[in-house]
């Protein structure tokens, strides 16, 4: 692996940012289960599984499926985000493998929201 | 197929199910009538926030918010809808109140929340480092490196006003300065992950959630005060959290990030994980200090602080984990920028972890200043079950109740003090109405006796007696004596115990006697307790007049101990009775009473 001086820090950071910036942009649909303590104890690992599964049998690409920390929405985990083109940055509660299943199909597919399960996203991000 | 826009309607058990519904049901309406429903998506959600001023409505993606929203405003949203850019005037959030008691860079924001600390927390994969690096991760490492000296990081802590968010909330400059000034060859940075607090799980989620925030701000504040060696003290009841710091540590030191000649500079740095077993006191500096040079964890008299001798006498630096991950932040944008966050004298923002009787438990981060009804209404969504609020539990065992009317404080370290609260490290426990006061203090009295290290006797032996007497008033043999008795004790462990979990230990038995006196009265003089926890004091009695003898509360009796004769009046025999409540909750024409 690389040791990083300055100047490599530096410039590998600019790759990783604009890494970062073409996939907010780009076609690629990001998923992000919050797998902290909280959300595993919820369930979140059979989530972020069945999320995988989906994705492998629908055949989809440009779809990253990916774990986080926690979202700070404790009372509703498992929690999730999902990152579509086209469609605002959503936050689903209580995602159990069928309402994954149903996000995929409806969210990610359809381009619709699902009703019951979105939740407030509640913070800006300060690097934006 | 794809919306152009997607009306969110607060479904959240705070904006008054019915009228959301009708609001959800009048704008699909309005939208059909517009001809706008393949453009635009009503969707039923969960809880938006704001729940004071529910019902809520948010326009997406343009992120209007709608609040005090009625059925008939329907079709002057949908409208509005049909032009972009267009917006409800009268019904829209005023931004200036979110910003009332807090000063926050740029305004043009209306959520309460703003997240320093957990800036990275459910955004970024935690095992990669590359997206730590990826959003300014190992930046504020930079500059403090090969643009600022250690005197110039200090300074820009002192301009940030950043304060130890372990509870007591000394300046975080100071205590590097003091370590920095500190004459020795070798010298230690610690980070304090030793989180005990009933309810809180602050630190957890942040180094669950971005444990390079930590390692980065370890090796800034090695530099700064001239150590070599970092250790992290986290409790081994965290799996997730170890396992997570040492991919960080592996994969900070695989990218020369820590270890010999840091980013190619001339600067050494490590750092260790060490794991605490469970002892509360461990918190405390100076037992944390034994514990990891191998002793038994008990803490000894200060001074000599830690700045000057530390671990294995040297001079070390002690930091909470919620005070580390602010660092980076501060370097990369600077103490002036941190500054502009918070009130006069409480600078930046606080993670707190919202539990107990609110309906959105979670963790919470908001700017000093924010109050704390905001953070239990708007952001906790208020109280479940339309209960009524009591009081709030803030600093954990050595913190205290803040009951209703001082809910509009806005929080900082000065004012929680006043209150005899401490802001602690961040747990917030809610409490309503059918928690009773004694019940409470009793609770966090069996913590402290159960981790007193035992070393000092006002903390060995008051603790004991407080929860004695705790205990009589309890089960109805209080007497007006043991509030004396309670005052007189708290005020001597205050003075006389050696550290601060001895020191504190009285809290919660103060602020409940300060706050809720006539509970503690009732229980002693009437011996009552109205809100049903004290069991001994409680009985259930049918009300013979109100009773129509369906028999369920006989059937769902777990002792049998309930009985009569069908379409009569039913009976509890209350040498039986074991107190549960439960026919006091099954019967439909309450004619079970709690007395």
């Amino acid at each position: 692996m690389e040791k990083f001086n300055l100047k490599t820090l530096q410039a590998f950071r600019l790759k990783e940012k604009k890494k970062m910036s073409d996939k907010n942009s780009g076609p690629v649909t990001t998923i992000l289960v919050g797998m902290g303590t909280c959300g595993k104890a919820a369930g979140a690992g059979e989530t972020l599984k069945a999320f995988n599964e989906q994705v492998a049998k629908l055949g989809l690409k440009d779809i990253e499926v990916k774990q986080t920390g926690c979202m700070g929405s404790c009372y509703v985990e498992p929690t999730v985000e999902v990152r579509t083109p086209g469609m605002p940055a959503i936050l689903y509660g209580r995602v159990t493998p069928v309402v994954a299943g149903k996000i995929m199909e409806r969210h990610v597919i359809q381009k619709q929201l699902l009703n019951d399960y979105v939740y407030d996203k509640p913070a800006i991000d300060i690097l934006n | 197929m794809g919306y152009r826009k997607f009306v969110m309607v607060c479904g959240g058990e705070g904006c008054g199910g019915k009228e959301s519904l009708r609001i959800y049901d009048n704008i699909n309406k309005e939208l059909i009538a517009e001809g706008l429903k393949d453009e635009i998506q009503v969707v039923k959600t969960g809880c938006l926030g704001f729940c004071g001023e529910g019902p809520v409505v948010k326009i997406m993606p343009d992120e209007i918010l709608y609040v005090n929203v009625k059925a008939d405003d329907a079709g002057e949203i949908v409208r509005s809808l049909l032009d972009d850019g267009k917006e409800v005037t009268r019904l829209l959030y005023d931004r200036k109140k979110s910003t009332k008691n807090v000063k926050l860079p740029g305004m043009d924001f209306y959520q309460k929340q703003f997240r320093i600390i957990l800036r990275n927390c459910g955004v970024i994969n935690p095992e990669d480092i590359n997206e730590y690096i990826a959003r300014d991760g190992y930046m504020g490492l930079e500059r403090a490196l090969f643009e600022l000296s250690p005197e110039g990081v200090i300074e820009e802590l002192k301009t940030s006003g950043l304060r130890g968010r372990g509870g007591a909330g000394f300046p975080t400059w100071m205590k590097w300065e003091f370590t920095k000034k500190a004459q020795s060859e070798t010298k230690y940075v610690i980070c304090n992950a030793d989180e005990g607090d009933p309810g809180a799980y602050m630190n957890r989620s942040t180094i669950e959630g971005d444990p390079h925030s930590i390692v980065e701000a370890m090796i800034i504040g090695g530099y700064t005060v001239g150590a070599h060696e970092g250790f992290i003290y986290i409790r081994a009841e965290y799996p997730i959290a170890i396992q997570r710091l040492e991919l960080a540590i592996e994969q900070a030191r695989n990218h020369g990030l820590l270890g010999k000649n840091i980013l190619g500079s001339s600067f050494d740095f490590d750092i260790e994980l060490r794991l605490g077993a469970g002892a509360y006191v461990c918190g405390e500096e100076t037992a944390l200090l034994a514990s990891i040079e191998g002793n038994r964890g008990m803490p000894r008299p200060r001074p000599p602080f830690p700045a000057t001798k530390g671990l294995w006498g040297k001079p070390t630096v002690i930091n909470n984990t919620e005070t580390w991950a602010n660092i980076p932040v501060i370097l990369t944008r600077g103490g002036a920028w941190y500054s502009s966050i918070g009130t006069e004298t409480s600078k930046g923002t606080k993670v707190f972890a919202l539990t107990g009787k609110v309906n959105n438990s979670g963790l919470v981060e908001v700017p000093l200043g924010t109050t704390l009804r905001e953070v239990i209404f708007d952001i906790g969504g208020g109280i479940r079950g339309g209960k009524k609020f009591k009081a709030a539990q803030s600093g954990g065992p050595s913190g205290g109740v803040i009951p209703e009317e001082y809910l509009d404080i806005p929080i900082d370290f000065e004012s929680l003090k006043k209150l005899g609260a401490i802001m602690g490290s961040g747990g917030l426990i809610i409490m309503d109405e059918d928690d009773c006061m004694i019940d409470i203090a009793k609770f966090y009295m069996q913590f402290a006796v159960d981790e007193s290290c035992g070393k000092c006797s006002p903390c060995r032996i008051g603790g004991k007696q407080l929860l004695e007497a705790l205990e009589m008033i309890s089960i109805g043999k209080g007497e007006m004596e043991h509030l004396t008795n309670l005052n007189r004790i708290c005020a001597a462990m205050q003075k006389a115990s050696l550290c601060g979990l001895g020191q504190n230990t009285p809290n919660p038995v103060l602020s409940t006697m300060k706050y809720f006196e006539n509970e503690y009265i009732e229980h002693i003089q009437e011996k009552k307790c109205h809100s049903g926890s004290c069991k001994s004091l409680l009985s259930y009695v049918i009300d013979p007049e109100k009773c129509i003898g369906c028999s369920l509360c006989a059937m769902k009796c777990p002792v049998s101990c309930i009985s009569g004769e069908k379409r009569k009046p039913y009976t509890i025999d209350q040498l039986k009775c074991i107190k549960c409540g439960t026919c006091f909750e099954v019967c439909k024409f309450a004619a079970v009473i709690r007395e």
